[in-house]
């Protein structure tokens, strides 16, 4: 075996690392050392090969070629459980938790020790309470977890990770999902596990938070390592010039909006989550031609069904819904997802692989979802497949859409390039008032400032534009009012210029604004 | 055409796969023989000449392929729409006793009449045996699978009820009706080909074999081409897109269900008015549930369907023939080897999916590299 020309210190090393699929290089030969007990940031385009590279360092995939080193030893895993055992943990962007269980049943999940789970349960509790008093946790051990926020439930798989004996954490997105206020929380507790010693993989994309947490940091671009820095020695602006490799302009020209009339107006709206439970509460918002309203909230404060009682797709329990001043959505009668477009309400759904395309179908098939019946598209029941082939090649070359080939399947385009997708498609046939749910999502940022673009271009057209959106910066970037979300309820509408983090971050926990004045007149 | 996307190239998951599956099932059936003390390579020769070897042989292997394509057509269709039609089998006996009531209905007279009620019947049958499930699970959210199988045992008693009550054969003691009247009848490829001035033996081959293949085309035509078939893959592959498309998960389910139910319906035309000319209780035999290994080893594609139905009609045919020959390979080794290809084939189609996958990326790195 070679000797290590490294120094020891690294945790966890890659040596050239490749990977492919099919024809794509995911991973061509990255190189990266993490050093124990230091925070390691890695940022990248969706698409770059993040994901690819952490999924091997965890033992999902194997590498093609080349090696993984932990605490300077060669290692090859086959699964995840082989990297756990050299101290590896994870913590996935989508939590890998059984909802109905408590906290402790979790977390000794697959680890339990014993046969008698109660035995298990007594051992695994007191080996818990020393991790939670040396780390500073305080978990609600016997909660199922169902019932917690986002922010405690990410702790718990923290500390899953930490009761399985990780030593490296590796984080993928962690604050995706999380209000400011969580994300403070979130910071502190890496700063601690750094301070005991842990080593810790933080993979983000948004940059000031990289830049907040971490000491070291590493961009990929395209499957390659292409640059390496000390967290102090560079910025925001140079990381993001890195991962895109061109200078990024975010800002975009917002002409003065001009108010009009009404395009949307939601009346005491209420409606019913799919397990029954009360989701909207006497929700009523106004959305004029010519504004961005953007929504603010922790995912799962009703948003999801705010978006689907405006396009069709669940009916209110009480209130309603108009469009151009016509009923779409009450009590009475429900306007169904085509009539609605016809009507010009265009739909990007939040989450795009669950119900915003179809992953396993070619992308040209997916340009016709929820216009498969519009006259271009078919005539007398038979698809037009050339016209479609034709719209999909514009589709593609205006949103420049790589690679240029409408008839790989959607899901192998990168989450920008699948959204570009979608956008186009909801743009296509001027839409009055276009709904958007979490418009860069997984999107990189080349991407995103195309999309903020459109968004804005939108705007100054005339179109109502109505976005919801977990990325607050995002919000305040592109909205005019800014309506928070807490619990099925508004807390509070703002105009942008009045708006700020701390404010939204304190709405979107529950509180409503202090200033009366800072409340922009409601609709209703 | 976009059904049934899957990971590999199309060469690789059309025809590599199924090829291999098949030779796996083939060299276990081969270990088998050879335990028994016979020549495997023997019984193999044996099989494909009684499949292909005489004309009245490959006469009777595409009359079993027809019943194949019709359950592999209508099991793919369910499947394309996102559920698993196993009831196949009923939504045939039913479809059999449909065509039978049609065909008396209509009595005597003219064959083109008496032959178009008769598919109608058997079509309409099904469907709507097809059709109680389909409410079911769309509507009352009953799991298709549980439904369609316990609606097989119904399908079998209520065709006994009739087969031993209001149609029984006058004065007869077994579970068959009367004879169909003579119009009522599905001509012979024999016979047509005779038309044509070529002589071919005579078998139960008929003119079911082109409507089947005609069904296949329409299958193909409507997933690939139409607005309806588009609809119908979204709502298999995705339900909440369907949705979202302004599409109906209920409707689709009802209506996909129906054409599946239609088309194992149809099966009764190639046995019962292009063969026996009567209703005969548990004319079926099965080939409701080998529709489903059917309609898996040909991937779910109506051309793969097709193909894969030919390959299972000549192991019926040819598996009956090797028995004639060699008397310690009776039935049940044919059945064995029937078993053996329908769980490589049909159960375990991507037994060797990883291993190509893994040696096709190898492959790919080393021209790459």
């Amino acid at each position: 075996m070679a000797q290590s020309p490294q120094p020891m210190s690294f945790a966890i090393e890659a040596r050239d690392i490749c990977k492919r699929f099919g024809e794509v290089r995911a991973n061509d030969c990255i190189s990266l050392g993490i050093e124990g007990g230091t925070i390691h940031g890695m940022v990248g385009e969706n698409g770059a090969g993040k994901s690819t590279l952490l999924k091997m360092l965890f033992g999902f995939y194997t590498p093609d070629s080349g090696e993984i080193l932990v605490c300077g030893k060669p290692v090859s895993f086959v699964s995840p459980a082989n990297a756990m055992a050299c101290g590896i943990g994870m913590v996935h962007q989508h939590f890998m938790l059984v909802e109905p269980f408590t906290v402790l049943e979790n977390i000794i999940l697959g680890a339990e020790g014993s046969h008698n789970l109660g035995v298990a349960k007594t051992a695994a509790r007191a080996t818990l309470l020393e991790l939670e008093e040396k780390f500073g946790f305080d978990l609600p051990l016997d909660e199922p977890v169902e019932n917690l926020a986002v922010g405690v439930r990410q702790r718990a798989e923290i500390l899953k990770a930490l009761y399985k004996g990780a030593e490296i954490l590796i984080l993928d997105e962690p604050t995706a999902v999380l209000t400011p206020q969580e994300c403070d929380q979130l910071f502190a507790l890496v700063k601690l596990l750094k301070e005991q010693g842990k080593t810790i993989l933080f993979v983000t994309h948004k940059l000031h938070e990289i830049m907040a947490v971490t000491d070291d940091i590493t961009v990929i671009r395209a499957g390659k390592v292409v640059a390496a820095r000390k967290t102090c020695e560079t910025s925001a602006a140079e990381l993001a010039e890195l991962m895109v490799g061109a200078k990024v302009v975010r800002e975009v020209a917002r002409e003065k909006h001009k108010e009009d009339t009404a395009r949307l107006v939601l009346r005491a709206v209420c409606c019913a989550n799919d397990q029954g439970r009360e989701a909207l509460k006497n929700v009523s918002l106004e959305v004029r031609n010519g504004e961005v309203l953007g929504i603010a909230g922790v995912a799962g404060n009703g948003q999801t069904e705010l978006l689907e009682v405006i396009t069709g797709l669940r009916a209110v329990t009480a209130g309603s819904i108009e469009v151009s001043g016509a009923v779409v959505n009450s009590c009475e009668h429900k306007t169904d997802a085509i009539a609605l477009r016809r009507m010009g309400v265009a739909h990007v759904a939040e989450d795009r692989l669950k119900t915003g395309v179809v992953e396993s179908m070619p992308a040209l098939d997916n340009i016709i979802l929820g216009y498969q019946r519009e006259p271009d598209f078919s005539s007398n029941g038979i698809l037009r497949l050339n016209n479609i082939a034709n719209k999909a090649a514009d589709y593609f070359e205006s949103q420049d859409v790589r690679p240029r080939n409408p008839n790989l399947k959607i899901g192998s385009f990168s989450g920008g390039n699948q959204q570009k997708i979608v956008i186009a498609r909801e743009i296509a046939r001027d839409p009055q008032l276009l709904v958007i749910g979490q418009p860069t999502r997984g999107v990189d940022i080349g991407a995103v400032t195309k999309i903020h673009d459109q968004i804005t271009e939108l705007r100054n057209a005339g179109k109502a534009l109505l976005v919801v959106s977990a990325d607050l910066d995002e919000l305040l970037a592109i909205s005019d009012r800014i309506a928070v979300m807490c619990e099925g309820e508004i807390m509070g509408t703002l105009v942008v210029e009045d708006a700020d983090e701390r404010t939204l971050g304190l709405m979107m926990a529950g509180q409503r604004p202090e200033h009366g004045s800072a409340v922009a007149k409601e609709a209703g | 055409m976009a059904v049934g996307a899957k990971k590999l190239p199309w060469w690789a998951d059309g025809i590599l796969l199924p090829t291999l599956n098949l030779l796996a099932a083939f060299l276990v059936s081969g270990i088998v023989i050879f335990a028994m003390g016979e020549s495997p390579l023997e019984v193999l020769s044996l099989l494909v000449a009684g499949a292909f070897g005489f004309e009245e042989g490959i006469s009777y292997t595409f009359y079993y392929a027809t019943n194949f394509i019709f359950t592999g057509l209508a099991v793919s269709l369910a499947f394309h729409a996102g559920h698993f039609n196993i009831g196949g089998e009923g939504q045939a006996m039913i479809g059999g006793l449909g065509l039978a009531l049609a065909v008396f209905m209509v009595g005597d007279g003219s064959p083109f009449f008496a032959v178009t009620m008769g598919i109608i019947g058997a079509a309409a049958f099904g469907a709507a045996w097809a059709y109680i499930p389909a409410y079911l699970q769309a509507k009352r959210g009953s799991h298709i699978v549980i439904t369609t199988i316990m609606f097989n045992f119904i399908a079998s008693a209520l065709l006994a009820y009739f087969l031993v009550g209001p149609l029984q054969r006058p004065g007869g003691q077994m579970p068959e009706s009367a004879d169909f009247p003579a119009s009522a009848s599905l001509v012979g490829i024999h016979e047509m080909l005779a038309g044509l001035g070529i002589t071919f033996e005579e078998g139960p081959m008929n003119i079911s074999l082109l409507i089947a293949l005609l069904c296949a085309v329409g299958v193909w035509f409507l997933l690939a081409r139409t607005r309806f078939g588009y609809e119908l893959r979204v709502v298999g592959q995705n339900q909440n897109a369907a949705r979202f498309g302004g599409i109906s998960v209920s409707r689709m389910t009802i209506v996909a269900m129906m054409i599946s139910g239609a088309l194992a319906g149809m099966m009764g035309l190639n046995e019962l008015l292009g063969d026996q000319h009567r209703l005969v209780g548990g004319f079926t035999q099965g080939y409701g549930f080998v529709g489903i290994a059917v309609a898996f080893m040909g991937r779910n594609h109506p051309l793969g369907i097709v193909l894969a139905s030919v390959l299972f009609g000549a192991l019926y045919q040819g598996g009956s023939e090797i028995s004639f020959e060699i008397s310690t390979i009776t039935n049940d080794v044919i059945i064995m080897i029937q078993g053996l290809v329908i769980l490589f084939a049909g159960a375990m189609p991507h037994l060797f999916k990883g291993m190509i996958d893994m040696i096709l990326g190898k492959l790919a790195g080393r021209v790459a590299a």
